[in-house]
């Protein structure tokens, strides 16, 4: 399962060092560069944005635009920025992350200990989930939920989330779990331990790296989702991806620049505060075997 | 399973809210426009009406379209909804449009509004949408200063165009200020077709859908203009956004822009004087001709007694001359009512309405097909990809686009 | 006698099998709900879409059978073709880009690295932000007039031109740029991750045998990731036919609709042009393409490891 960490380098010397660093350097600047472009522009005035170029660095810093966009841009009749619309997001992601994490789980589980008959073939049917693009199932899928009274509320935009997250979570506590070595669970069976039992006291231990991976992904997929926002909520609930579409995407009038590169990173700030801070257990989650297989 | 519960506790709830809310759907969300739809909002909340804001933005109204889309199929349909032109029609046919005959006679809405716009605004006879404001497409925008500098005369003819563009572009100006946009080429692309064919041949092509009107020399006389006037667009056109051309004019880089009315608001942010810093025109040809772009809501059927009345005050509230007039000056256009005092407008605007009421008389007011008045949204579509392929396709002929306009106007 | 005992076992048994039955059933009843799901809501809109297409759907949707007249309408469509080739074109770059690139980044990043951690946060982040996000910081930077063009230009090389964005020809390159700027990240973190797995004793093993550095690693190192190709490929796949934001954000589908592809294909037609019949059509046309492709290969290798 968790192998120990491979201690022997297969690697060039010196100048192989040299030109290692200098490949990732590069790299690296390839990364950054449409970021460091957009924190630039977002702390420069609208004047020098249209006299200067991409890479000029803001001549006085100014924090104006951030202001707007976080309390009072216009997105809609309502002028109060973005600060409202990030409460919203939060409102149901964290419920579906929640749900369908622990949903993915349970299937997880099912799928490599509890095996039956098809459940090989449910897999691979449950996998095409993953690939039905989102535009598919916009009207049907309201349809539906108007059926369930749960129309333009965010009950139903968590459980649409939540619907088209399980093939993904899913997928990665399958691949996760599949590793676990099946004596565990047959001498806890031999012992007596039912179906709960054994998930609670052995798998769920092992399972935190995948669990970070999973909820890394799913938050990241549901926060930054725009289609599902926009179509199954309205007004006031609407998520802070759709207020950010509105304020950078208006048909007419002045675009204010650093006002949406500002409303962007802000937009963005959860989910890179995600990543930055557990990148670190969401590699260890995939060392420990999420995609192995 | 709670959610279930929750809702029928609010479902039973709701009768005893005192104010009825109205919803809206709309994608305007820019500074300007928010504040204009925000007068409406201050008016109904006046009247003790709640508004429930639903703006999405995007693409002039595409990704509301969808979402409007969802909210009829899932049965809960916003109070009103931006759609114009054709679409209204479309939407009629569905049978999910409120009967707005009892406001609009209270309104007297039929002597207020010239035929041309209430019959777009009626499905079968019975009003099921609201005019808001009256956009002329065929204007063009011109820095005088640049004209004289350049030592040329504002054209009126297509010919002329060709001689002023050509001594605009040696003194090293940009003549023709244009964002590479399917929209902004159909714009301009319009503005084109009508000053070469005339209003009669406009029509029959793109009302009426008329083959032969599509696929003809006019048609294609069209196209070698719009190949002219290519040559007098920068480089960088493509994908620039419309307002950023009209900075353009307005810094003096370049001479001219052919845009509808909303360009205004553009100059007058700039603090621009008509007349002085910048003049507004017929395009080239299209003198006497009105080139007209109807924003407007529609309706749909409430199922709630007090959502019915709120829907009522809202589309009444519309037509009143408070709003009309504050909107309209916010957002460039004129009001659609008709008779309305102008002293606030601008001259620009004054011609317009002047213009907008001769045109009416004389048979040469026509809806603008890029802006969705004229036919369905499919075949506008269509007409778009003939139009951008032209632009982006220097093998394309003239008779080819002819063609293939001819075969964009088939009903789909 | 063995009757009281034959008795006394037949009154535990039922006991026993009942519990039984529910340890048979309670897998299914825990799977079943996700099922539901899947066959409701993957399922049952594929088979709603598919009914869609061969009816005459146009604002809204209506039910009644028409033929195949969407699909003769679909492929006679220019814009179709232009939306296919892209796929093609975008999905295989993409794709091959993101692994190629995503490899080699994580061998590099493999090397014993100083700040290893910093340059892997940066080399990831893009994953976390919005295609929204990415495509208008990216529609900037790729902007001939405002971006590396104009910066080039400054710096003193007037015939530069890097005018894709701007180029119908070119324009579904620049999508394949900033989709692989976001994407590539997580492909490195899943070699990476394969990489540290790699087993010790048969690398010492072949350096004894005198292997150099490239020979292990195409020999040894890199076909034992085979299961993180395939998982890093049902991701890329995955995003690259779902791209739609990123196109909208991006170009817009432009200049023209030259940057077109199916999902943004069938979003305009559906729900902009009022042909929902037509979106359906496309909409099916793409899930068999999917269903042709990922399919076969999900499961081999889902059968592969119950063998193996």
């Amino acid at each position: 399962m968790a192998e120990p960490y491979r201690t022997q380098t297969v690697g060039p010397h010196l100048i192989g060092r040299v030109i290692l660093y200098a490949l990732l350097i590069l790299l690296a600047l390839y990364y950054v560069a449409p970021l460091l472009v957009m924190v630039t522009t977002s702390l420069k005035t609208l004047d020098e944005i249209r006299a200067g170029n991409l890479l000029t660095l803001p001549g006085v810093v100014t924090f104006e635009a951030w202001g707007k966009a976080w309390a009072s841009a216009c997105t809609g009749v309502d002028c109060g920025g973005l600060k409202g619309n990030f409460m919203n997001s939060m409102r149901f992601v964290v419920p579906a992350v929640v749900i369908s994490t622990l949903t993915g789980a349970f299937n997880g589980y099912v799928l490599t200990m509890w095996r039956f008959k098809g459940s090989d073939v449910m897999f691979t049917l449950l996998l095409v989930g993953c690939f039905i693009p989102f535009q598919v199932v916009l009207l049907p899928m309201a349809q539906t939920l108007g059926w369930l009274g749960i129309a333009n509320s965010t009950p139903g935009l968590i459980f649409v989330h939540v619907v088209y997250g399980l093939a993904f979570t899913t997928l990665f506590f399958r691949n996760f779990y599949v590793s676990i070595p099946a004596d565990l669970t047959k001498a806890a069976r031999i012992d007596g331990a039912g179906f709960f039992t054994i998930f609670w006291r052995i798998i769920l231990p092992l399972s935190p790296p995948i669990i970070v991976v999973c909820v890394i992904w799913q938050f990241t997929q549901i926060w930054n989702d725009f289609l599902f926002g926009v179509v199954f909520s309205s007004g006031e609930r609407q998520p802070i991806t759709v207020a950010l579409n509105n304020l950078v995407n208006t048909s007419t009038g002045v675009k204010e620049y650093n006002v949406d590169m500002a409303a962007a990173i802000i937009a963005a700030l959860p989910t890179l505060f995600v990543y930055i801070v557990a990148g670190k257990y969401f590699l260890r989650g995939l060392t420990a075997g999420a995609v192995k297989g | 399973m709670s959610a279930v519960a929750v809702i029928g506790v609010l479902a039973v709830q709701a009768p005893a809210r005192a104010a009825a809310e109205v919803e809206v759907l709309h994608w305007w969300t820019s500074g300007g426009e928010a504040r204009s739809v925000g007068e409406l909002k201050i008016i109904l909340e006046a009247k003790g009406y709640k508004w429930k804001d639903f703006a999405v933005a995007g693409g002039g109204g595409e990704n509301a379209m969808t979402v409007l889309k969802s909210r009829v199929v899932s049965g809960k349909p916003p109070t009103a909804a931006q759609v114009k032109g054709p679409g209204i029609q479309e939407w009629g046919a569905e049978g999910v449009l409120a009967n707005l005959d009892d406001t609009a006679k209270a309104g007297k809405w039929d002597s207020l509004l010239p035929p041309v716009v209430s019959s777009v605004m009626k499905y079968q006879g019975h009003y099921v949408a609201v005019p808001v404001n009256v956009h002329r497409v065929n204007w063009m925008w011109v820095n005088p200063e640049v004209f004289k500098k350049a030592g040329a005369k504002i054209p009126t003819t297509w010919e002329e165009f060709v001689v002023a563009a050509d001594k605009i572009q040696k003194a090293g100006f940009i003549a023709v200020a244009h964002g590479g946009q399917p929209w902004q080429d159909a714009t301009v692309f319009e503005s084109v077709a009508l000053g070469v064919g005339g209003a009669e041949w406009y029509r029959k092509a793109f009302v009426d859908l008329d083959p032969k009107a599509l696929n003809s020399p006019q048609m294609e006389k069209a196209f070698v203009t719009l190949r002219q006037v290519q040559k007098y667009i920068d480089k960088d056109a493509a994908n620039r956004d419309w307002n950023l051309a009209t900075a353009m004019v307005i810094n003096g880089k370049a001479a001219m822009q052919f845009m509808g009315d909303w360009a205004k608001g553009e100059f007058t942010a700039a603090k621009k004087a008509p007349g002085k810093d910048y003049v507004c025109m017929p395009a080239p040809g299209t003198k006497g001709a009105f080139t007209f772009n109807i924003d407007s809501f529609i309706m749909f059927q409430q199922k709630d007694a007090d959502a019915q009345k709120a829907q009522a005050a809202l589309a009444a509230a519309i037509m009143e001359p408070q709003f009309q007039e504050v909107f309209n000056l916010n957002k460039g256009s004129i009001p659609v009512r008709m008779g309305m005092d102008l002293t606030k407008f601008d001259q620009c605007a004054k011609d317009a309405a002047a213009e907008f009421a001769a045109a009416a008389k004389s048979g040469s007011l026509v809806p603008s097909w890029a802006h969705e008045m004229a036919m369905p949204p499919a075949n506008k579509g269509a007409m778009f990809d003939v139009v951008t392929a032209f632009i982006n396709t220097p093998g394309m002929t003239p008779k080819q686009a002819a063609e293939r306009m001819a075969t964009a106007g088939k009903p789909s | 006698m063995n009757l009281p005992l034959a008795s006394a076992q037949a009154l535990e048994r039922p006991r026993r099998s009942f519990a039984d039955y529910l340890e048979i059933a309670l897998p299914k009843i825990v799977l079943g709900p996700t099922l539901l799901c899947g066959l409701i809501f993957v399922y049952g809109f594929i088979l709603w879409t598919g009914w869609l297409s061969f009816t005459e759907s146009r604002l809204l949707p209506r039910y009644e059978f028409a033929g195949l007249v969407q699909y003769v309408t679909l492929f006679q469509n220019e814009r179709w073709w232009t939306a296919l080739t892209n796929l093609g074109i975008f999905g295989g770059l993409f794709i091959g880009v993101c692994l190629a690139l995503g490899l080699l980044m994580a061998i590099l990043l493999d090397q014993r690295i100083r700040a290893e951690g910093f340059l892997r946060a940066i080399y990831l982040y893009p994953m976390a932000l919005s295609f929204i996000v990415t495509g208008t910081a990216w529609k900037w930077i790729l902007n001939p007039g405002l971006g590396v063009q104009n910066l080039v230009r400054q710096w003193g090389f007037p015939d530069f031109t890097f005018d894709w964005i701007v180029t119908p020809g070119m324009s579904i390159y620049t999508v394949v740029i900033a989709g692989a700027w976001q994407s590539t990240g997580f492909v490195m973190a899943l070699f990476l991750a394969g990489l540290r797995g790699v087993d010790d004793s048969i690398i010492k093993a072949a350096q004894v045998d005198g292997a150099g550095t490239v020979r292990i690693y195409t020999s040894i190192i890199i076909p034992s990731l085979r299961p993180v190709f395939f998982s890093a490929l049902i991701i890329l796949a995955h995003i690259a036919i779902k791209s739609f934001d990123l196109v909208m954000a991006l170009t817009g589908g432009g200049p023209g609709f030259s940057s077109d592809l199916p999902a943004t294909f069938m979003y305009t037609f559906a729900f902009n042009r009022n042909q929902i019949g037509l979106g359906a059509a496309s909409a099916m046309m793409m899930l068999m393409t999917v269903v042709a492709i990922i399919v076969p290969m999900v499961y081999s290798e889902t059968r592969r490891h119950r063998r193996g």
